[in-house]
């Protein structure tokens, strides 16, 4: 294969100074999650520590083969949505982490927010986990301590498709298709929660802890007046001994876990690769170099085959016609052993690139090669010329192909995500596997800039015709606003608490994060590919 | 080798000392015959021996110490003569009896040799007429203070107050000075009078730092008779040696010479033949007391071969032939210095309480001319509750002591055994410790010296708690690579990633339980272009390690500093072997709670393999909690098993006699209502 010689020069100013800038930005994520990493604050876990339930994250540890790594998705859910409600990790923590060897996915309520209640971006980042489950082939652990539904937003939460019951209907139709459902009863599990072990294949619950109720026992005295006691209604003795709904006792959070563990163990799952998989050899540049590479400045453009170089095998990457289309950069490469076809960004989107990066995916998709996006894309390009060459039909090809194209695919956007180019390039709309964004990423329908040239350009011509006149001063004060609320709305910190990525992710991590994700997808099979009509 | 001396004998034992003893008739081409009960069917010295006879069920009071059966199995067999070994039935008169009786010679003394030095006070008499010195003493009917106080006066102070019926300490006071007498005779007589109704006392030299140093004797049936120098067996506990060397650490060639004659005054006192051992008494003066005379080849006696040269046993069947002895006393040269350490199945830091098992994994380290193993036990093999809980004894020869210590402290790391609790690390930290290099010895050094050899102390752990973290996590990341083998993705980076965290560091945290402490450790991992780095945290100290792991030996690099360690791994227990010490660690498991209600009679079980000995109560009978229910012997100590609560005994599921695996449940209970 070609190696891809750098011509970064990691001794020169620029350098530095965009690694300390990149360097800042992580930080700041460092620092945020560590923030969230503290759950519902210091009071809220002591007191949950004190009634000798082991914190969530602790649990998930637990629960994981000792030594081995964690995935975790969406760490930044419901960051700064609710007001004075802070809802770190979204009040559940998820991820992907090897138990008994395995690769499984596993949701764990964290009961010092809230109690445990679902929020509406809970709702959304469980699941997010179980599509993650479903589509990846991965068995399902479910830790469950939570208070069910947040009563305050029960619009958000109840009602539609993707809510609540979603939960329940993931858990009857991954069952279906032999993926296991395992839940765990270390708390409360309360009306509709209570079907989470109740539609598990395998239950198990903590004695004089955990509790599966329909109604809990304010509702109960409420409806009937009859006074009973949250365990006398639904503890583990009475699911494990009188009702059926659990099916193993646990006697503390440590032994239930173990009990999980051991459930896995009982699954009688092969993971089988049927990939050309070769040793892992690391780059030959150093990944955290990726952080001088990142111009600071953003409109500055750079080599995206940089960043290739630092993430793939060997830094080796066979490219695709190479001299055509030059915009777009595709090749084959190897990540973690596992064959990969990369697209990625090197500017602007043309019609022969579109074109190109069609061909490149079906190629992947013909022979069940993962594909890895690259994003860093302001748009498809405009213009009289480009239309009349029919940029739009070009850009239909790429996005049939990308859309129907049946291998995993793994999106990490690495810079601008803006417009149509976003979807030809495989955003969060087309299903990747799984996306990712490094924190100097951005995402909008535009760029900020050319959002408020657009509605100034359209102002001006109002004020115009009425005969006015409108100066600098007063469009750049009407510009700001918009610039500001794009730059905000389209920050990764945004985009990551609201779920349209699995996280953010350190830009020198790109490489262990995707060689787990591409394993872990590979517990499914790799489908045949139909492609729909293309344009021609 | 002239002529035959035997052809056939019959070794009267088991374990090492048989394989020991058959080695020797092999090499003198002497047929050999074993013999064995229903526990060792598969015993290593059986399958040494050119013919075996099977004498009786496990208990040795049924098999072992049965002599007839012993007898008979001779005369079946043929063998003219009877090995006794150590222990068992080598010292036992009526046996020596039994075999002259029916013209089998027994390889040992004559009976009147064993008689004589049977009964303590008897020997110490022949011995004070045959002028072996004797620890100066009071032993008079007579107890006037003043009588008694002169006594003490005229051996010269400290000296031991005992009472004459006393035991376990009672009644007993030193007395350091003569100001100090009649206070303590008075304490010492309340006590005595008190505890035994009886306040006669007696009188002895106290020793303060005695060793414990003894002779190997030898004598034929031709009046010949040599010592074959001193052994120094200093280092005990519960009255059981656990390191023997030879010679002893500053032993001059007068005073050798005097012990020598000595040692072979007592011999011939009562007309000694074959091996014999006189064990003394050495003060820090350099005087010496005869203690006692055991008529048989001693468990140490390797030493002593290690240092002359001479095959004991050789000599044993030799003289028990009527040869003469194979050496004089001039031919006799001692060279170099030499090592014996124990190796038992025990827990020392449960006050060496004997301990059961299979012996899953044996390996010994390699021998040469410099490190024996005398052994009877192969992988698999069990060590029950019926015998002494040996396993080998680790024999090592060098020039002289420091060089000789070396090679021990390396075959002891070598030394590999899983499937119980043993001695290893214990013989590791004691022959490393600073007193025991310095040849510091006397009695009681265990006692004295215990912090340094159980290496419980704080400083110690700073350099091994470190080094116990970094071979855990080392040895996850090669638990991952096997388990990779065994995978259908076994290029997956989940198996190489460690403990990585999104956007954290990777941190393995657990704690390590050491000498009943626990101590939390956490090891940050981090990458970086030479290697993979740790940062290990405890007890508010990091220290930034690097390794690696070749089979058992860790090389790490601790904050710089250059670390070997070897590491042994048995059922989830440690052992981490430095150059000067060894540490047993295990990892704390998350409590998962008890399986059974608490009410379910917790602790009603037995606790290891043994006999049930008694029923303190009746079936029916309420009982408070704790009170006694039964009391159990195992592995010679008895073990009282109480009520968990207060509550009812329904059934003894024993009888005494029986016998009772570990852990099987001894007593249907049921706990009363509160």
């Amino acid at each position: 294969m070609s190696v891809i010689k750098s011509k970064v020069n990691v001794r020169a100013p620029e350098f530095a100074e965009n690694a300390a800038h990149m360097q800042a930005q992580v930080d700041d994520l460092r620092a945020k999650l560590e923030a969230v990493k503290q759950g519902g604050g210091e009071k809220s876990c002591a007191r949950h520590v004190s009634r000798g339930k082991l914190l969530p994250r602790d649990r998930v540890a637990g629960l994981l083969d000792p030594g081995s790594p964690f995935l975790e998705l969406s760490q930044l859910a419901g960051y700064e949505m609710y007001g004075d409600d802070v809802v770190n990790a979204g009040g559940v923590i998820a991820g992907i982490g090897r138990v008994q060897g395995q690769e499984c996915v596993i949701v764990a309520n964290d009961a010092t927010i809230k109690g445990g209640t679902y929020y509406p971006i809970t709702v959304k980042k469980h699941l997010r986990a179980q599509t993650i489950a479903e589509e990846n082939n991965l068995p399902c652990i479910y830790l469950v301590d939570s208070g069910g539904a947040n009563l305050p937003h029960q619009d958000d939460i109840f009602p539609d498709r993707d809510h609540f019951g979603h939960i329940f209907y993931n858990q009857a139709v991954m069952s279906s298709k032999g993926i296991p459902q395992i839940a765990v009863v270390m708390g409360s599990c309360t009306a509709g929660g209570a079907y989470i072990p109740a539609m598990a294949d395998e239950s198990i619950i903590v004695k004089e802890q955990g509790t599966v109720f329909l109604g809990g026992p304010p509702l109960v005295k409420a409806a009937t007046g009859e006074d009973v006691t949250a365990e006398e209604l639904g503890g583990g003795d009475v699911h494990t001994r009188i009702s059926g709904v659990a099916d193993h006792l646990a006697r503390n959070d440590h032994h239930a876990l173990q009990l999980a563990r051991q459930s896995v163990g009982r699954l009688n799952r092969v993971k089988k690769v049927a990939l050309d998989v070769t040793a892992s050899v690391p780059p030959l540049y150093d990944e955290s170099e990726i952080y001088g590479v990142i111009p600071k400045d953003t409109r500055q453009p750079y080599d995206v085959r940089e960043v290739i170089a630092r993430v793939v095998d060997g830094s080796e990457l066979d490219e695709f016609k190479a001299l055509y289309g030059t915009t777009l950069v595709c090749g084959f490469a190897r990540i973690h052993g596992y064959p990969v076809g990369i697209v990625a960004n090197n500017g602007i989107l043309f019609g022969e690139s579109a074109e190109k990066g069609a061909h490149f995916v079906e190629l992947c998709a013909q022979r069940k090669i993962p594909l890895v996006f690259l994003q860093n894309i302001t748009g498809f390009m405009v213009g009289k010329q480009y239309e009349h060459g029919g940029i739009a039909k070009h850009g239909a090809k790429m996005v049939t192909a990308v859309a129907t194209a049946a291998v995993p695919k793994f999106t990490v956007l690495i810079g601008g995500s803006f417009g149509a180019g976003n979807y030809g390039m495989c955003g969060r709309a087309y299903d990747p596997r799984f996306l990712f964004m490094w924190p100097n990423a951005r995402i909008s329908v535009m760029g900020g800039e050319q959002a408020a040239g657009v509605l100034s350009q359209i102002k001006r011509e109002q004020i115009e015709r009425k005969g006015d006149s409108w100066s600098a001063a007063e469009e750049a004060a009407f510009k700001q606003p918009i610039i500001d609320s794009y730059e905000h709305q389209g920050h990764p910190y945004y985009a990551s608490a609201r779920l349209w990525d699995d996280g953010v992710i350190d830009p020198a991590e790109t490489r262990t994060v995707l060689g787990l994700a591409i394993s872990a997808s590979l517990n499914q099979a790799i489908g045949e590919t139909k492609f729909g009509v293309f344009r021609m | 080798m002239s002529e035959q001396l035997f052809e056939k004998i019959l070794i009267a034992n088991r374990g090492e000392i048989a394989c020991r003893v058959i080695r020797t008739a092999r090499q003198m081409g002497i047929r050999t015959v074993a013999v064995y009960s229903d526990a060792d069917r598969g015993a290593l010295h059986v399958s040494m021996a050119d013919e075996a006879v099977h004498i009786g069920p496990a208990p040795s009071r049924d098999s072992y110490l049965v002599y007839e059966r012993v007898i008979d199995a001779a005369l079946k067999t043929g063998a003219q003569a009877i090995h006794p070994g150590y222990g068992f039935l080598s010292e036992n008169a009526g046996f020596c009896q039994a075999c002259g009786d029916n013209d089998i010679v027994f390889i040992g003394p004559p009976v009147a040799a064993i008689e004589a030095m049977g009964s303590k006070s008897a020997a110490k008499q022949i011995m004070e007429a045959a002028g072996v010195p004797l620890v100066p003493g009071y032993h008079g009917d007579d107890q006037d203070r003043a009588i008694l106080k002169a006594a003490a006066d005229d051996m010269g102070y400290p000296v031991l107050l005992k009472a004459v019926a006393g035991g376990g300490g009672k009644g007993m006071r030193q007395v350091w000075s003569a100001a100090e007498f009649d206070e303590a005779l008075d304490a010492a007589r309340r006590e005595a009078m008190n505890g035994f109704g009886n306040d006669d006392m007696l009188v002895e030299k106290y020793l303060t730092q005695p060793r414990h140093v003894e002779i190997q004797v030898f004598c034929d049936s031709h009046d010949n008779g040599v010592y074959l120098f001193e052994r120094d067996c200093s280092v005990q506990r519960r009255h059981q040696k656990v390191i023997e060397e030879a010679p002893a650490p500053g032993m001059t060639d007068e005073l050798r010479a005097a012990m020598g004659e000595a040692a072979l005054r007592a011999a011939r006192a009562i007309d000694y033949q074959g091996a014999g051992t006189v064990e003394f008494l050495l003060d820090s003066d350099g005087a010496f007391y005869f203690m006692e005379m055991n008529t048989r080849l001693q468990v140490e006696h390797p030493v002593t071969e290690m240092i002359t040269g001479q095959d004991l046993v050789e000599w044993q069947l030799r003289v028990a032939a009527g040869e003469p002895l194979p050496a004089t006393q001039d031919e006799l040269t001692l060279s170099g210095h030499a090592f014996e350490a124990r190796i038992y199945a025990e827990d020392p830091d449960n006050d060496f309480l004997p301990v059961t098992g299979t012996l899953s994994f044996l390996q010994p380290p390699e021998t040469s001319r410099h490190v024996r193993v005398d052994t009877g036990v192969l992988q698999g093999d069990e060590v029950s509750v019926y015998y002494d809980p040996m396993i080998a004894k680790l024999i090592v020869w060098d020039e002289n002591r420091d060089k000789a210590l070396q090679r021990l402290t390396r075959a002891l790391r070598e030394y590999r055994i899983s499937g119980m609790t043993t001695n290893l690390d214990f013989l590791y930290n004691l022959a490393n410790s600073a007193p025991f290099r310095a040849a510091e010895l006397d009695t009681g050094f265990i006692e004295k010296h215990h912090s340094e050899i159980f290496h419980d102390s704080e400083a110690e752990l700073e350099q091994e708690i470190p080094l116990a973290a970094l071979y855990l996590v080392l040895e996850q990341e090669r638990a991952a690579q096997r388990a990779r083998a065994a995978s259908g993705d076994a290029n997956s980076p989940w198996f190489d990633a460690g403990a990585w965290r999104l956007n954290e560091p990777s941190v393995h945290s657990f704690e390590l339980a050491i000498h009943d402490n626990h101590y939390p450790v956490s090891v940050e991992q981090t990458g970086s272009a030479d290697g993979t780095r740790y940062r290990i945290s405890f007890g508010g100290k990091t220290i930034q390690a690097q390794g690696n792991l070749n089979d058992s030996e860790l090389s790490a690099n601790l904050d710089g500093y250059l670390v070997r360690a070897s590491v042994a791994e048995h059922d989830g227990s440690f052992s981490l072997y430095t150059q000067d010490s060894a540490l047993a660690f295990s990892l704390v498991a998350p409590d998962i709670g008890d399986a059974d209600d608490a009410a379910a009679g917790g602790g009603l079980t037995a606790p290891m393999n043994g006999t049930m000995v008694t029923l303190l109560v009746e079936p029916g009978t309420e009982v408070k909690a704790n009170d006694a229910l039964l009391v159990m012997e195992a592995m010679k100590m008895e073990h009282t098993i109480r009520a968990p609560k207060a509550g009812k005994v329904i059934a003894f599921y024993y009888q005494p006699g029986d016998l009772v695996d570990g852990g099987a449940e001894l007593v249907e209970f049921e706990v009363s209502e509160q």
